[in-house]
């Protein structure tokens, strides 16, 4: 579904000297696989899925998409960003139905289908509430529902959770898991920082190292069954076991990151 | 709030009026609200008001939609072609330095003694504001939005209204009430200096007899009508930014 062949990216650092924030990635996702990127703040993350997005082209190296190469920004694929994104002049309803409407589907249609994904996330009631009067628990729901009206096969999330106290962020994580087990499954590309939540949610773990210059250090399958319960998992034997031996390698990247 | 606001105007009226009646002040140099209350009631009551003000409203009102429409329309453009922006940088300052008054006659001349010149002049004032701030304003726009929006499938023109426009409109509105003010200088600047009619012709003829309650009554008048004229930009533009409100 997802490629990256050979990819880096430099960027020009504010003094004018070069940085290379990826090295030669190569990594192939398959469809319908939920794989989380983990790796010490600063190791690029955010970089691969933005040239994931086409939002940003890779310096050297290619990126395919369902077998074709990926050229400007990539029409199969959603993106949930790590920032508030709804617009704050568009009410909850009009939010979610943003992709329709930019797509020039009925207005009444558009409407009817953005109530019909607000029941699925539990905010019929604040249909015409606007952003700044929900929680961020709430405007990550409003947020999952505008991403996946629009129905596409790849989702690319940056620490779509990062910014909520830490009961909220294990409720959304579980909502995620709930949309994405009880639906077709979608390819998940999901940035985190957090070896827990990565190991939680997905079906294989890859370890980026610390930058410049990051490169994949290691892919940790994750055999955990489906359906899960978060709530229950994180005490389990097996999980512990895994976080146990990703953290192994993860913590070495950790601590070089901290040392440079 | 209100009160408050009253309670100022009343106190600097009633100051005014206690330094004239104490020949502290002369009212041949400042004239008194009280004189200037009743010249304003005469000049309503005759009538021979009302085609002055309607003249000036008129050259005031096409100035702003002209200046803002203008410099909406560049700020605009500039702001998504940063290469252009870079090349009429200079330009646009260098015109926003010229004083306006140095422009009037030369409007006279262009456009002649009626309205045109006038409209002109409130064109000169407005759209250098609103250009700035349009300009500022998509510039300001946040990235994750455009991001975001573009994901979503935006094409360019729908960005411009989906996320540029609404993000703008923050900036614009708060300029729109400079160039409010600066529309009317604009009209009454251009009649002062060459005209038959309007508020800034009333003004400048009072001046010309030492008539200093008419020039007061004059630009009472004025500030009136920006207040009211103000009041009902404020009313849009709580109902366009009606999801601000409850923003914390």
């Amino acid at each position: 579904m997802l490629q990256f062949d050979h990819v880096s990216r430099d960027f020009v650092t504010p003094s004018g000297a070069p940085y290379r924030a990826l090295d030669d990635i190569s990594l192939t996702i398959d469809a319908g696989a939920f794989v989380a990127i983990v790796g010490p703040s600063g190791c690029g993350k955010s970089t691969l899925l933005n040239i994931a997005a086409g939002l940003l082209s890779p310096t050297s190296g290619r990126v395919r998409v369902g077998g074709a190469d990926l050229e400007g920004l990539n029409r199969r694929a959603t993106y949930m960003f790590q920032q508030d994104a709804l617009l704050p002049w568009k009410n909850v309803r009009e939010n979610v139905a943003l992709g329709l409407t930019l797509a020039a589907v009925a207005r009444a249609d558009a409407h009817a289908r953005a109530d019909a994904w607000l029941a699925r996330v539990g905010l019929t009631a604040f249909a015409a509430h606007y952003p700044a009067q929900l929680s961020g628990g709430m405007r990550k729901r409003v947020t999952m529902a505008q991403n996946w009206i629009i129905d596409r096969g790849l989702m690319l999330m940056d620490e779509p959770f990062s910014a909520l106290d830490v009961h909220t962020r294990q409720r959304m994580e579980s909502e995620l898991l709930d949309l994405w087990e009880g639906s077709e499954r979608k390819t998940v590309l999901f940035v985190t920082h957090d070896l827990e939540e990565a190991i939680a949610l997905a079906d294989e773990v890859v370890i980026l190292s610390a930058g410049p210059g990051s490169r994949i250090v290691a892919r940790h399958p994750v055999p955990l069954g489906r359906p899960r319960d978060l709530m229950e998992l994180r005490t389990d034997t097996a999980f512990v076991d895994l976080y146990r031996a990703i953290w192994a390698v993860l913590r070495e990247e950790v601590v070089r990151s901290q040392r440079g | 709030m209100t009160t408050w606001q009253i309670v100022v105007g009343l106190v600097a009226l009633a100051s005014w009026q206690a330094l004239v009646a104490l020949k502290i002040l002369d009212p041949f140099f400042v004239s008194r609200p009280t004189d200037i209350a009743r010249r304003v009631a005469t000049w309503i009551a005759s009538g021979t008001l009302w085609p002055h003000l309607v003249v000036t409203l008129e050259e005031a009102l096409l100035g702003l939609v002209a200046g803002a429409a203008l410099g909406i329309g560049l700020g605009f453009a500039l702001a998504r072609s940063p290469v252009a922006a870079a090349v009429f940088d200079p330009y646009i300052k260098m015109l926003n330095a010229i004083p306006r008054v140095v422009l009037a006659p030369l409007f006279l001349l262009w456009f002649g003694l009626g309205i045109w010149s006038k409209v002109a002049l409130a064109v000169t004032l407005v759209f250098f504001v609103m250009f700035f701030s349009t300009y500022q304003g998509v510039r300001d726009a946040s990235q994750v939005l455009i991001d975001n929006v573009r994901m979503l499938g935006a094409t360019e023109r729908q960005l411009v209204r989906h996320v540029l426009v609404p993000s703008a409109l923050t900036w614009i509105f708060s300029s729109l009430h400079t160039s409010l003010g600066f529309a009317m200088v604009g009209a009454v600047v251009g009649e002062y200096l060459g005209s038959t009619r309007g508020l800034g012709y009333v003004i400048s003829q009072a001046e010309g007899t030492f008539d200093t309650t008419g020039v007061f009554a004059g630009m009472t008048i004025l500030g009136i009508v920006v207040v009211v004229v103000s009041a009902g930009v404020t009313r849009l533009e709580r109902w366009l930014l009606r999801w601000k409100r409850d923003e914390r």
